[in-house]
């Protein structure tokens, strides 16, 4: 555990960019520094390897005081990435994953060795191996950057705004690859970011810091959303904190139903049984799947059977059961042409339908349920 | 013995010999100057405020002309190659000084936070980092230095042909041999280009990890590319210094645009 103690930093001009920061950074998770520009994110991530050294206050790892050990022992034992990954641009993408366990003294043999099956790790192909930082993609770079700082398996990784300089598309495969690696490895990880939905999908803990080098506040990324301390970190957490939120609910506890679900082969007189069951749940189309199950599209009953497959109405993009959120399950009924939200197994096979409804119903139950949790414990 | 080789005995040596001697007199000034630049160059980078005074004296120094250096040197060092060779090493500073400092502050601040914090301290920092990275600059400025020191050992002629192939303009006119002069002008020129060659051919050898350059074989001093979106931050690497005007022709000037 990494303990910051009520540790200061007052730069020699008078700024005092962290103000009397206490936290504990909980081991095998990853912590998410996030705040404003210039709140002192990057000033607290450098107290922690002594690249700033605090001006109050202690650091402790593991209960020991990080000033009892020797400064590059200590940075050697923590890994660190940086926006712009800052790679050595003359050696080869092998060599710069090298760099470290190549200062502890490994061979070159085994620390390249140890750089190449790195490599695979962070989704690196092994052909890169030789190329220079600038044959590389800023994605392929930050990869790279990730790679070198994991090379030497330093148990503490620290991360400032690493993912910030590549478009939403690469960081997102960066953001799930990070989730990855800290699922497997378990490191402990101390991340900066300015981006609160960043924060939010990678934070196990996120301390919310303001402008002045101030702990606004400090809690697991539900908690921030469901109740932020104040009207600062509210409106950090922006409009949509609702919606948001409802990423923490499962969509397990959806009360799904199969009755407007029908497959291709369904004959007209197999759905005049049905018809009552239809009826009850008021769902205005048909989903129709294929022999399998898969879904198909949405069909109006007067037209079936006898729809063709191609001219039925898209269904959108269906979401997992028990595995996507409610978000995930609001979000599909809401792009749905029905307004009605399709629910798939892992094998992608529909396993039921949900109108808007149902789904806000599902909201205040979890809600509901998250109170009662809240008082209790 | 009238010929485009023929030189005059009063030389004592041969057409080769004198290429020897001269590339002899204009090349240890350079390795002489880049040995007194790598250390003041380092301590312009950590002292930030040394490098503008260090700026003035290595250029004033730059102005002094080289009749005016014999003048004081020669009651020590006489009539030799030596009192040559002090002036040029000297001038070499004002292109060397420049090309060291812009370069090692080429490496971009990134670059040198991810060093610390791999736990690098100052020395590998220097030697496994900067330096390396300076390497397309320092040879920018060694590619200036070097042809600039080549044509400007000719002077040294005044002091008893001490000038290698420049002597061969002072006998010209004793023997009234234009070729001679010819002779000098064409040699020199030569040896200058084929020297600037070897530079490029040794920083394409060192330096492999340099994006391949667009501007052909005139961009010699660029930093190595960073990330596209970054090209702006680059900064000349090599700030043409009066050395250049000697030798306008092979100075990375162009680079200074990028
Ligand atoms: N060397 C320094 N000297 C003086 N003030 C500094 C120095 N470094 C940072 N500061 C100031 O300290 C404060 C915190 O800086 P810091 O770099 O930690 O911010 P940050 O949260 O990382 O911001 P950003 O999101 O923009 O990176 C800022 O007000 C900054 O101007
Ligand atoms: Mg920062």
């Amino acid at each position: 555990m990494i303990r910051i103690d009520s540790v200061t930093k007052r730069y020699p001009d008078g700024t005092v960019a962290v103000d009397r920061l206490s936290l504990e950074i909980p081991d095998r998770s990853i912590t998410v520094l996030v705040g404003p520009s210039g709140c002192g994110k990057t000033t607290t991530l450098r107290m922690i390897n002594r690249m700033i050294e605090p001006s109050e206050g202690t650091i402790l790892i593991d209960g020991v005081d990080i000033q009892k050990q020797p400064v590059n022992t200590l940075r050697r034992g923590m890994g660190y990435v940086i926006q712009n990954a800052g790679l050595f641009q003359h050696r080869t993408i092998v060599d710069n994953i090298a760099t470290v366990p190549r200062l502890l003294g490994w061979s070159k043999d085994r620390a390249r060795g140890r750089a190449r099956e790195l490599m695979t790790r962070v989704g690196l192909d092994a052909s890169l191996a030789s190329r220079y930082p600038y044959q590389l993609s800023g994605g392929q770079q930050q990869r790279v950057g990730v790679a070198r700082a994991l090379a030497a398996d330093p148990p503490v990784l620290l991360m400032d705004e690493p993912f910030s300089a590549v478009d939403p598309i690469v960081r997102k495969g960066l953001q799930e690859e990070l989730l990855r690696i800290q699922e497997e490895l378990g490191k402990t990880i101390v991340f900066v970011t300015h981006d609160i939905d960043e924060a939010i999908r990678l934070g196990t803990m996120v301390a919310v810091m303001r402008t002045g080098g101030h702990l606004a506040q400090y809690a697991p990324p539900a908690e921030l959303l469901s109740s932020p301390a104040d009207a600062f970190v509210e409106d950090f957490l922006g409009a949509d904190r609702g919606i948001r939120r409802l990423s923490f609910f499962t969509s397990a506890g959806l009360e799904l139903t199969t009755a407007p679900v029908v497959a291709l082969d369904t004959t007209a007189r197999q759905l005049a049984a049905r018809e009552a069951e239809i009826a009850e749940v008021a769902a205005p189309h048909l989903l129709v799947t294929d022999l399998d199950g898969k879904p198909l599209g949405w069909c109006a009953p007067e037209d079936f059977p006898g729809a063709e497959p191609g001219r039925l109405l898209s269904f959108g993009r269906p979401f997992e059961f028990g595995k996507d959120s409610l978000r995930a399950a609001l979000d599909c009924a809401v792009l749905s042409p029905t307004g009605w939200a399709v629910a798939v197994d892992a094998e992608g096979r529909a396993v039921g339908v949900a109108s808007q409804e149902t789904i806000g119903e599902a909201i205040r139950a979890a809600h509901a349920e998250r109170r009662k949790a809240d008082v209790a414990g | 013995m009238n010929g485009f080789f023929d030189i005059p005995s009063d030389l004592q040596h041969s057409w080769l010999g004198l290429i020897g001697l001269h590339l002899r007199e204009a090349l240890i000034p350079v390795a002489v100057g880049l040995l007194l630049a790598l250390p003041i160059g380092q301590l312009c980078v950590r002292v930030r405020w040394l490098y503008p005074p260090v700026l003035w004296v290595t250029t004033i120094l730059y102005a002094v002309p080289s009749l005016a250096f014999f003048v004081v040197l020669i009651d020590y060092t006489g009539q030799s190659e030596t009192t040559v060779m002090i002036p040029l090493a000297v001038y070499s500073l004002v292109v060397l000084v420049p090309a060291i400092v812009d370069g090692v502050r080429s490496v971009p601040q990134e670059t040198l936070a991810a060093a610390t914090a791999m736990g690098l301290g100052p020395v590998r920092r220097y030697l496994q980092v900067q330096l390396p990275i300076a390497v397309p600059a320092l040879i920018a400025g060694l590619r200036v230095a070097t042809v600039s020191s080549i044509s400007l050992v000719s002077v040294g002629t005044l002091i008893g042909n001490q000038g290698a192939l420049g002597n061969l303009l002072a006998d010209a006119m004793f023997y009234h041999r234009p070729v001679l002069a010819v002779n000098s002008v064409v040699t020199t020129a030569v040896l200058a280009i084929v020297i600037d060659a070897l530079l490029v051919l040794l920083r394409k050898v060192l330096t492999p990890w340099a994006p391949p350059a667009s501007g052909g074989s005139r961009s010699a001093g660029r930093g190595g590319r960073r990330t596209p979106g970054r090209a702006a931050k680059q900064r000349s690497v090599v700030r043409p210094r009066p050395a250049a005007l000697a030798v306008q022709d092979t100075a990375p000037v162009k680079d200074t645009a990028r």
